[in-house]
């Protein structure tokens, strides 16, 4: 490994990683998420099987509350590299009007996104499906395989494992079963942001600061994207200048105050940066285990 | 030194990566040092280090005080039992250098998730409770660092602030574990005491160690070189992963090179076919590269249409890896029903899998002496060797030589589960004894650069300007050159003796005292 650097070496094990599914799945699938580890996950998948084009589909499931620039940076860029998109929205959540707002971050999430994610990948048939899951993002993220096998009823057992000492993945997996798989496992934050910049990949521009409508609620700065979000008594929209650490519904994403309106901006500020990107998202606070909850039950 | 920073400038995180793990006995406090590390090196924001302080209000068994633990016990069930049960990935890094570290559990019910962190790491933190000293699981751990090819170890003698910081106590630990571990043929071994919840030695000196002379942990893992296996191969060992073939007018083979350096216009052969080619291109989403070193992800073209594919080598001609139906390996059983001579199983060895059968049980390692025992059957967690074979020839080599083809999974042909992970042993009796030779050299010595080479150098030099000052002053006063030269010979063959007997003598007194600062000499 002498001679490579730290992001090579990281890019190199990504793309091994997404060419030992190509090379042992039947119908694998890339989960497209539009923010900015979905844009380097879908960047090295292209790298991984150069010349040939993108041998899978991007499915993104769709909750109906991403943010608007979210939905339109991912209809352009599908359409710029010539994939195939497949988006999915749980109808039934949608007819049973689920939403964040009256049904709390805990029943939306798991409508709209785990059970969502279930009815697309039992719909297609997927068998292996890539996620951009980092370990560095949360703790028990920290515990998961780069290989995750999932029962055909999706759940994840964390006590049971593959054990994947080198880089020997076992691939196999009885009918019915699935695999997750997470490329970019062994990246940061910083990683991501490194690559974005040294590889000259698009994001979404609500990455950038710029003064946007935002209420502050719960203590949370809660861009109002559509008039779906109704203000409570004493509320009021105010012009500041924000950007997003991560993205997901706007109803459930802090923004964060910040100047930051060019990626070395961005870059500089994270370095500096006494909080992790994960303090924005709504979802996570809901009790100290409540990502390992989520992953059993099928979330992402 | 460590002012160290959460997230550094690229150039300067992009100078080195190390991959350690830590491993040790259940409650050595693993978990502990490594979250006290995070912290240390300012990897713990304010929104984590807020849920740190209400999750240790919760589970914390320090009362209100922080338990670091937490920060990386993720799993609920390790939360609520307060132990490690599978591997977590930590990434932390300072202006030196950029580390990637597997937290590992001490319970042996979980060694097969020790050894997957174990198998891609460069260097093992061991660490021992100073109160018990040397556990089975100590040595355990150290004979699978040892196999899958770590060849530095940091001795972490823990929870020194149970024991008083007490030297003696310190000093039989490292040289018990010193003895146990002779045989597995360390490059380095470098014990530092600590006492990771209150942070001595992590990242400072601790005042309550002024007998430790050495560096701080941190320090340590900063500077520590690593230098490449002396065995590794040098050339071209390249894994067939995938056939990319998007147009009938081109026709890639996509892996990563496993050792060496390709470059276009290199003579190869494929194994296990033997069919030889020439490289015609190396293929990259950014460009055709002239060579490709280890590590690398490309996609190799040849210049002739020959059948390759998944699970071949490419190798350059004249190499002297083989494809072999039959290997002798070092195994680990990582499953509750026992291995027998007999079983079948899948095998997989870099991108090739085949069938495979375990024709005999050579013998068992015993854990303890670390000598090979009859066995007819491995159980959990138990390793020995065996004789495989497979249903075709795969291209393999031995671990020393290449970590990627000299390592293997067995995987259970009924539940799909990795039953057991192996090394491939040399099953030819050759000059392997020039080899152990050097080591053990160089364990006395220590490493070209390392801490452990320093002091020595530090101390020989000493000594041969003590005696040349005391020879001339002895000439000068006496003005006989033969008695300054009796007299400084006297010196260095009895300073030892004396230097003992004063230690023996200060260790006395000062038990007597009940001041243990006061211990004689360190070092």
């Amino acid at each position: 490994m002498r001679g490579l650097t730290h992001l090579q070496r990281l890019e190199a094990e990504s793309i091994h990683i997404f060419r030992e599914v190509i090379a042992t799945a039947d119908n694998p699938v890339l989960m497209y998420s539009i923010g900015k580890d979905s844009a380097v996950l879908l960047h090295l998948a292209i790298k991984a099987f150069y010349p040939a084009p993108l041998p899978f589909p991007l499915l993104h499931v769709d909750t109906t509350w991403k943010f608007r620039e979210m939905i339109a940076f991912r209809d352009q860029r599908a359409k710029e590299l010539g994939c195939r998109l497949i988006v999915h929205i749980n109808q039934d959540g949608l007819r049973a009007g689920v939403n964040p707002f009256a049904s709390g971050s805990r029943l939306h999430t798991d409508v709209m996104k785990t059970q969502s994610l279930k009815q697309a990948l039992d719909r297609h048939k997927f068998d292996a499906a890539f996620g951009g899951a980092r370990r560095d993002e949360e703790k028990s993220r920290a515990k998961e395989r780069v290989f995750s096998l999932r029962s055909a009823e999706h759940r994840w057992d964390p006590k049971n494992q593959r054990p994947e000492p080198w880089h020997l993945f076992n691939t196999r997996k009885r009918a019915g079963e699935s695999v997750r798989v997470f490329p970019l496992s062994n990246w940061t934050e910083a990683d991501v942001w490194d690559y974005i910049a040294q590889e000259n990949i698009p994001v979404v521009p609500l990455y950038f600061a710029k003064p946007r409508p935002v209420v502050e609620r719960d203590g949370t700065l809660i861009m109002r994207d559509d008039d779906r979000m109704v203000l409570r008594p004493g509320e009021k929209i105010e012009m500041r200048s924000v950007r997003f650490r991560t993205l997901g519904c706007y109803p459930l994403t802090g923004a964060v105050e910040s100047e930051a309106a060019t990626l070395s901006d961005i870059i500089a500020e994270m370095r500096g940066s006494r909080s992790s990107e994960r303090q924005g998202r709504v979802i996570d606070h809901d009790g100290g285990a409540s990502m390992e909850q989520k992953k059993q039950e099928g979330y992402f | 030194m460590s002012a160290a920073l959460a997230i550094t400038a690229p150039a300067i995180r992009e100078a080195s990566l190390l991959r350690l793990l830590t491993c040790g006995s259940v409650d050595d406090g693993k978990s502990t040092l490594l979250g006290r590390l995070l912290f240390d090196s300012n990897a713990v924001l304010d929104d984590q280090l807020e849920a740190l302080d209400k999750d240790s209000r919760k589970f914390g068994t320090h009362g209100d005080e922080r338990d670091f633990a937490l920060l990386v016990d993720g799993l609920s069930a390790e939360r609520e039992q307060g132990i490690t049960i599978d591997v977590a990935y930590r990434y932390f890094s300072t202006p030196k250098r950029s580390f990637i570290v597997a937290d590992t559990p001490g319970h042996e019910q979980y060694t097969r998730n020790m050894a997957t962190g174990a198998s891609t790491a460069e260097l093992a933190i061991i660490l021992v409770d100073a109160r018990k000293g040397i556990l089975p699981q100590t040595r355990r751990h150290s004979f699978i660092v040892s196999m899958v090819g770590v060849r530095h170890v940091v001795l972490a003698v823990n929870k020194m602030d149970l024991v008083g910081f007490d030297q003696g106590v310190y000093d039989r630990i490292v040289a018990e574990y010193i003895e146990a571990v002779a045989t597995l043929g360390f490059t380095s071994i470098v014990p530092i005491p600590l006492c990771a919840r209150e942070g001595d030695n992590i990242a400072g000196r601790s005042p309550r160690t002024p007998w430790y002379r050495g560096a701080n942990l941190l320090e340590y893992l900063e500077n520590v070189t690593i230098a490449p296996a002396p065995d590794q191969a040098r050339r071209l060992h390249f894994p067939v992963q995938w056939v990319n073939r998007p147009t009938l007018d081109f026709r890639g083979y996509a892996g990563t090179v496993a050792t060496g350096t390709v470059r276009a216009g290199d003579g190869v052969t494929v194994l296990p076919n033997r069919r030889r080619s020439t490289i015609a291109r190396i293929v990259t989403a950014d460009g055709d590269l002239a060579e490709a070193v280890a590590g690398q992800a490309v996609t190799l073209t040849l210049t002739d249409e020959i059948d390759v594919s998944r699970g071949d080598v490419i190798v350059h001609d004249g190499s002297v890896m083989q494809a072999r139906k039959a290997i002798v390996v070092r195994l680990l059983w990582m499953v509750d029903r026992p291995l027998r001579a007999g079983q079948g199983f899948i095998v997989k060895i870099g991108t090739a899998e085949a069938n495979a059968e375990v024709v005999a049980l050579r013998h068992a390692v015993d854990i303890h002496s670390f000598q090979n025992q009859q066995a007819d059957s491995l159980p959990m967690n138990a390793i020995g060797v065996v004789d495989l074979t497979f249903d075709k020839a795969i291209a393999t080599t031995v671990y020393g030589r290449d970590r990627e083809l000299g390592s293997l999974i067995l995987i259970d042909r009924m539940t799909n589960q990795t039953v057991a992970l192996g090394t491939v042993q040399d099953d030819t009796p050759r000059q392997a004894n020039d080899n152990v030779r050097g080591r053990t050299v160089l364990a006395l010595v220590g490493a070209a650069g390392s801490p452990q080479r320093r002091r020595l150098w530090s101390s020989v030099s000493r000594k041969v300007v003590e005696a040349i000052v005391l020879f001339l002053v002895v000439a000068v006063l006496s003005r006989n050159g033969w008695l300054a030269l009796a007299v400084t010979a006297a010196n260095v063959l009895l300073r030892p003796a004396t230097d003992r007997a004063a230690a023996w003598v200060w260790r006395h007194l000062s038990a007597d005292a009940t001041h243990p600062a006061v211990s004689g000499h360190a070092d």
